[in-house]
């Protein structure tokens, strides 16, 4: 599953001011029955962003004027907390988002993230308040991955964020992680295991089996 | 050398290389399956042409999509699903383990069910051993002094041709239990009252470890209750060290370590514990001598108070974000402030998942369902979490307690709880659970949940509101 690279990006942000917006919002369960990835974009925040007979609600952020296919999210606390589920990131990816930006988010959730092209930006509480009132105000948001830094709008001053340097390579290349650990790993992991088998026999079921 | 804690000797016992910048490949002993998370993980293996590097170190399940409801007399479920999609995902699953050679636990045999409660069950979970499996509730493994941790459907790619993962070790969090709690005060219960005190994100970021001389007395179904609910606290890993009472429910189960392996691999398992003057980043000890049992009153499983509490006041709440949340949570829940919890009125109580679907739990609601009836008006559904329990159930007799009082008897799966299967909650139908989450819309759009112990569950579904079980005690 190779990623998209990710390098720079730039538009409006979708505000969504609360704390624990969890898997089951962005993507309801019962749309897991679905096995493909692709094509998940119009079940992202599904129960908020349609009635039950599959009309738009109006006044829901994703539906309004400005905010149609942002490529940012900027949200509370603990973001995509919850479920492991990956058709969360596949529905937003889908959407169009490609950057989140949050004080907290689940940590597979995150995890996912970087699998699929989507940087997430996590910044302390002081500076949230801004950015969400940034986007609150439909300004235009620009990250440079490479620089790690967030504009919004004219500001002079842009804000830094932190990230792991193996993620950031990873999505600055899109690099698919399967193919690079077992290129640059594979007789490391053949090591561990020698070492392992010797110490740990009744892990290799597959020694025994008949 | 220094003295470790028991997270820091299985993360160190199972790194492959350092990377730099404190981030590790980590080997991964085990990976559990499901029909839900899997089938791009598999995509991604037949597109890259990809092998299984150790076939049998994966074991699948389908338990999400699967009814818990048969039309045949005999329960068979497979050729009699009704839902296409359901069908059709259940049938990718066994298609890839074919094609794969991955040990599948087939849907009417008898070692199907719940992903977290089968893996224990069958041998399969060991302690020292890393477990992965894409799905959050993972952390259960945990207390067998298992890594255990979700992941998604991409890392589930990296695992099945690599069988390894780029990790960043985690922060510890030690949580110590003390005290003598009352007797239908249950693991449940302590681990509601935990996320209540330290938050849906409490411990994100930690990986936490119970110890205390509550645990030291816990039977291995509630310390995995506890264990399963840490992921509601944020915490990607709950852990217990190995002892006796690991040793005795493990041992002669399937996939066990059998003879001379078996004192080798318990010798080894009793070196894990943390050793004395072992550091954690942060402690928290509660006492559970005063705990009352808890139930849930919003949508994020911190918004949990004791039985006898009133659902709160927004305006009486300090943090604005706090309050915020209260309030949206309230007009959802259909719930007014200052209303007494234990006057809450249900419509359906579920009693099963992988956080209380195991033998005990069901005991313990057969105890208070025991001659009596369920309230008119309530739904209620007894789901075991796995075919195992099942039959151990019946043969105990607790399925003929919960016919005679009113519950329905289903086949093992994961049921209402995330209601992609047939047993969902309607809009404003309101439940009283023992799954993990009371998320909106978690069982079913519109739906409202309530989470508490089986026990509590039980007396709920026979007074047809939310109740206090410790009423109950005769």
């Amino acid at each position: 599953m190779s990623a998209q690279a990710f390098t720079t990006l730039s538009g409006p942000a979708i505000p969504m001011a609360e704390d624990n917006i969890d898997t089951d919002i962005i993507f309801p369960a019962r749309f897991l029955l679905l096995t493909n990835k692709a094509g998940l974009g119009k079940y992202a925040f599904h129960d908020r962003r349609y009635t039950a007979d599959g009309a738009e609600v109006p006044d829901y952020v994703m539906n309004r004027e400005g905010w149609r296919e942002a490529p940012f999210i900027v949200a509370g606390a603990n973001f995509g907390s919850g479920s492991s589920r990956e058709q969360a990131v596949w529905a937003i990816h889908g959407a169009g988002v490609r950057c989140v930006i949050a004080p907290g988010f689940g940590e597979i959730f995150h995890a996912n993230c970087q699998r699929n092209g989507i940087l997430p930006i996590t910044l302390p509480a002081e500076q949230m308040a801004d950015v969400m009132a940034a986007a609150q105000a439909g300004t235009g948001f620009a990250v440079d991955l490479e620089t790690q830094t967030l504009t919004m709008g004219n500001a002079a001053a842009p804000i830094h964020f932190d990230i792991a340097p193996g993620a950031k390579l990873a999505l600055l290349n899109g690099w698919d992680e399967t193919a690079v650990v077992l290129n640059q790993y594979g007789a490391d992991i053949t090591a561990f295991e020698r070492a392992q088998r010797a110490t740990q026999p009744w892990l290799y079921p597959e020694d025994t089996a008949a | 050398m220094t003295a470790q804690t028991l997270y820091e000797k299985l993360w160190n016992s199972h790194v492959v290389t350092q990377l730099g910048d404190g981030e590790a490949l980590l080997y991964i002993d085990r990976h559990l399956v499901h029909e839900v998370s899997s089938p791009q993980a598999f995509v991604a293996m037949r597109e890259a042409g990809r092998p299984l590097r150790r076939p049998g170190t994966h074991y699948a399940v389908v338990d999400h999509a699967v009814p818990t409801r048969s039309p045949r007399a005999d329960g068979v479920r497979l050729g009699t699903i009704a839902d296409a999609q359901a069908a059709a995902q259940i049938a990718e699953l066994e298609a890839n383990v074919a094609e794969f050679a991955v040990p599948y636990a087939q849907l009417d045999g008898p070692e199907q069910g719940i992903v977290h409660v089968i893996g224990p069950e069958s041998g399969f979970t060991l302690p020292g051993t890393t477990i992965v499996c894409g799905d959050s509730h993972t952390t259960t493994h945990g207390a067998f002094g298992a890594l255990a941790f979700g992941i998604g459907a991409s890392e589930q790619g990296t695992v099945m041709a690599a069988q390894s993962l780029r990790q960043k070790p985690a922060r510890t969090m030690r949580i110590h239990l003390t005290g003598t709690r009352h007797p239908f005060v249950f693991a449940k219960d302590i681990a509601l009252a935990i996320i209540g005190q330290i938050g849906a994100h409490g411990a994100a970021g930690h990986a936490v470890e119970f110890t205390g001389e509550v645990i030291a007395t816990m039977s291995m179904a509630e310390r995995m209750t506890l264990c399963n609910m840490m992921i509601e606290a944020g915490s990607r890993v709950g852990l217990i060290a190995p002892d006796d009472t690991t040793f005795a429910y493990i041992k002669g189960r399937r996939l066990a370590p059998k003879g001379a392996q078996w004192d080798q691999a318990v010798a080894y398992w009793r070196s894990l514990a943390s050793d004395p003057g072992a550091t954690y980043d942060r402690t928290v000890t509660i006492d559970v001598s005063a705990l009352a049992p808890q139930v849930s009153w919003g949508t994020t499983p911190d918004q949990t108070l004791p039985i006898d509490g009133v659902v709160p006041d927004p305006a009486q709440i300090a943090d604005a974000t706090a309050a915020r949340q209260a309030e949206k949570a309230i007009a959802y829940m259909g719930l007014t402030a200052g209303q007494s919890l234990d006057s809450i009125a249900i419509t359906h109580a579920f009693i099963g998942s992988c956080t209380n679907g195991r033998i005990e739990d069901l005991r313990a609601a057969a105890g208070i369902a025991y001659g009596r009836k369920v309230a008119s008006g309530v739904r209620a559904i007894v789901v075991p979490g796995s075919a195992a329990t099942r039959d151990l159930a019946e043969a105990e007799g607790l399925d003929k307690i919960f016919v005679e009082a009113g519950f329905e008897w289903r086949l093992a799966g994961c049921s209402m709880c995330v209601a992609m299967n047939d047993d969902r909650l309607a809009p404003g139908e309101r439940c009283a659970s023992t799954s993990n989450r009371n998320f909106e819309g978690r069982q079913g759009p519109g739906g409202r949940t309530h989470l508490m112990s089986p026990a509590m569950a039980a007396a709920s579904a026979i007074s047809g509101h939310i109740a206090d079980v410790r009423k109950f005690l005769a």
